[in-house]
């Protein structure tokens, strides 16, 4: 991807972590492994690089341990499938498990979708504004309000449960209440609690852009709209593409707001495969099978575009810029 | 510090006269209003363009939170809410609550060993990965991949894995550890009669977040200049003392950030225990107890009061680390 992996071809000088990369090649920047001068390495260093990759491997086996499990069951044929032969390779390749769980999850997972990309897209139009303000066009009581939202990060949010269905059901915006089923209510509810997030990514994505760019613009007579709308944001493409990244994969994978919200037909594919796959009596390789369903999106999205998903990782946790 | 929020403030200059409007259009400030006036020109607009942002958070986490401690304070049972004060009792009776305490306990032990565990497989791993290796992307990709699953999908997995048949119906782990030849390791997981059940949790719990502890472990040991190293190097410093005094000073608050957000996740954990085993009172937790007893159970009260101490623990747990983040920011 974006280091070669023998760091001695590659004799540039490590980037520091800092400024946030206007590139999206430099994404990891921050995990560069440094060039070595192998040379100057000490003999005993050999028996230790064995123990380190047999460690990795080893390492790298328990992660993947969980997705080969998930990925045979959901392979065998349903006749060859035993929970006491679990790791056995299958003997013959078979979709039948997923074309048992595909039509009751199809609503959930279209569901998920209805969910998942406005509400991502929305929350990082706003968090866009948002970051900008905060980073380029400081009022008073700034400083107060920042940490403000950076908590709405942290919030455990059964603190708001009661609150939140209160409102959402007076407002005809959940479960029953709404002719979508408590889909525009969740969409709603997606894009308030993804902004402090997708507000602290814009912000420090902002603050790292030189302030003569603003200036400039400023003295070309530009207001703040037009700064933000013809300077700012065509330059934030990347703080867009780690922000919606995040956003979709938080919205894809929640459970608690999608529970309390949707009525049975608006069920996002999390509650449907719960619901649906969570009982003993589901057979074990249909479960997984629609487990496998269920983490294409966002997994798919890990591997395409995993330097962002890395950068959203860093930002939620208030680190790295 | 340089890993924390980075710096807007020496960016961020106040637009000043010197880049204000031309000057022949800005009228002379001769009394005190029309300066108040230009200052508000400067920041107004901003302010504006942020405040259905700043109104929706204000009402949908601080008035809700406010709310809901205030339903803390009531008798509210049933689907009619009430909205009388009990001052403190709902807080004194969950003290006398059998299952709170067995879930404090259960929460208490659960952040034990999913923070020790998770931090050490993470820091294990960035120490592997620190040199470099061949195949290094590959390796932090699969490190990584369990963050991008959702609980719900990774409790359906875990859930066969930690089963806890015997004999004939051994499956999952057991089975795995029965092939190797390590049939001490047989566990019941959290189906077992011990009160460390719970523990069983931080198994799926650091597999999905260890990943990210080796991302930020190897970012901040990345971040350590060489030069450093170098120079410890020729002062005779072996690789076991570069590493104790040059390279675990600086991770040292990088170290203590993760430890802040994974207690604060593991306060949250609610959807893994919820998908594994929701029934089991051995896994439960303060999140899962404050979901069934409100919306199950219609003690809104109860369910508030567990709600108001949850987020406690967190403003406990996050409060001081936002304040170091923003304040490490500005120096």
């Amino acid at each position: 991807m974006t280091r070669p992996d023998h760091p001695t071809t590659r004799p540039t000088p490590p980037l520091a972590p800092g400024p946030y990369p206007t590139s999206p090649g430099s994404g990891t920047a921050m995990l560069r492994a440094k060039p070595r001068e192998e040379a100057k390495a000490p003999r005993f260093r050999l028996p230790m690089t064995m123990i380190r990759y047999v460690a990795l491997y080893g390492l790298a086996c328990f992660f993947l341990m969980p997705v080969y499990l998930l990925i045979i069951t959901a392979l065998k044929d349903p006749v060859d499938v035993a929970a006491t032969r679990m790791w056995e390779l299958p003997t013959s390749l078979s979709i039948d498990s997923f074309r048992a769980v595909i039509p009751t999850l199809s609503g959930g997972f279209k569901n998920s979708l209805i969910l998942a990309v406005p509400a991502s897209i929305i929350s990082a139009i706003l968090g866009s504004a948002n970051g900008f303000v905060l980073a380029k066009w400081r009022f008073p009581g700034a400083n107060i309000v920042f940490p403000l939202v950076l908590f709405g990060i942290f919030v455990p949010y059964q603190a708001v449960l009661i609150p939140l269905v209160r409102t959402m059901t007076a407002a005809g915006l959940r479960g029953a209440n709404d002719p979508t089923g408590g889909l525009r209510g969740l969409v709603l509810v997606h894009i308030i609690y993804g902004l402090p997030i997708t507000t602290l990514i814009f912000r420090n994505f902002f603050a790292s852009l030189p302030a003569s760019l603003i200036e400039s613009s400023q003295v070309d007579g530009a207001g703040l709209l037009q700064t933000f709308f013809d300077v700012a944001m065509p330059l934030a493409k990347p703080a867009f593409a780690v922000a919606i990244i995040w956003q979709f994969t938080a919205v894809w994978n929640d459970f608690l707001f999608g529970a309390v919200m949707s009525g049975s037909g608006a069920w996002p594919i999390t509650i449907a495969l719960n619901n649906i796959t969570g009982g003993q009596s589901v057979p074990f390789n249909e479960a997984m099978a629609g487990a496998l369903l269920a983490c294409i999106p966002t997994v798919g999205v890990y591997i395409l575009l995993g330097r962002y998903f890395l950068r959203g990782v860093m930002a939620g946790t208030l680190q790295g810029s | 510090m340089t890993t924390y929020l980075s710096t807007g403030r020496q960016a961020a200059a106040p637009p000043g006269p010197a880049a204000g409007p031309p000057p022949t259009k800005q009228p002379p400030p001769r009394r005190q209003r029309d300066n108040r006036w230009g200052r508000y020109r400067q920041w107004g607009p901003g302010l504006l363009l942020i405040s259905p942002s700043l109104l929706l958070l204000g009402v949908f986490v601080y008035g809700f939170l406010g709310w809901n401690v205030r339903v803390s304070f009531t008798s509210w049972r049933g689907l009619t809410p009430k909205y009388d004060f009990v001052w403190l009792q709902n807080y004194t009776a969950l003290w006398n609550d059998e299952r709170w305490m067995i879930d404090v306990r259960n929460i208490a032990i659960f952040t034990l060993v999913f923070v020790i565990g998770s931090m050490g497989l993470g820091f294990i791993m960035a120490v592997l990965l620190e040199p470099g290796v061949r195949g290094e992307n590959i390796m932090r990709s699969v490190f990584l991949l369990p963050m991008a699953i959702s609980f719900i999908a990774t409790a359906i997995v875990w859930r066969w894995l930690l089963d806890n048949g015997t004999g004939e119906n051994t499956t999952g782990l057991n089975q795995l550890f029965a092939n190797l030849g390590l049939e001490f390791l047989r566990s019941d997981w959290h189906k077992s009669t011990s009160g460390w059940a719970v523990a069983a949790m931080a198994l799926p719990a650091g597999w999905t977040l260890a990943g990210y502890v080796m991302t930020m472990f190897l970012a901040g040991m990345r971040g350590v200049p060489d030069s450093l190293r170098e120079a410890a190097r020729l002062d005779g410093a072996s690789e076991r003392q570069v590493f104790w005094y040059v390279t675990r000073p600086t991770i040292r608050p990088v170290g203590l950030s993760i430890v802040l957000i994974l207690v604060h996740v593991s306060l949250k954990t609610f959807d893994l225990m919820y998908a594994i085993d929701q029934r089991n009172v051995k896994i439960d937790t303060p999140s899962l107890y404050m979901w069934f007893t409100t919306f199950d159970g219609g003690f809104y009260n109860r369910g508030a009061t567990i709600a108001t101490l949850l987020l406690f623990g967190v403003v406990l747990v996050i409060g001081p680390y936002i304040w170091f983040a923003v304040r490490s920011e500005r120096t």
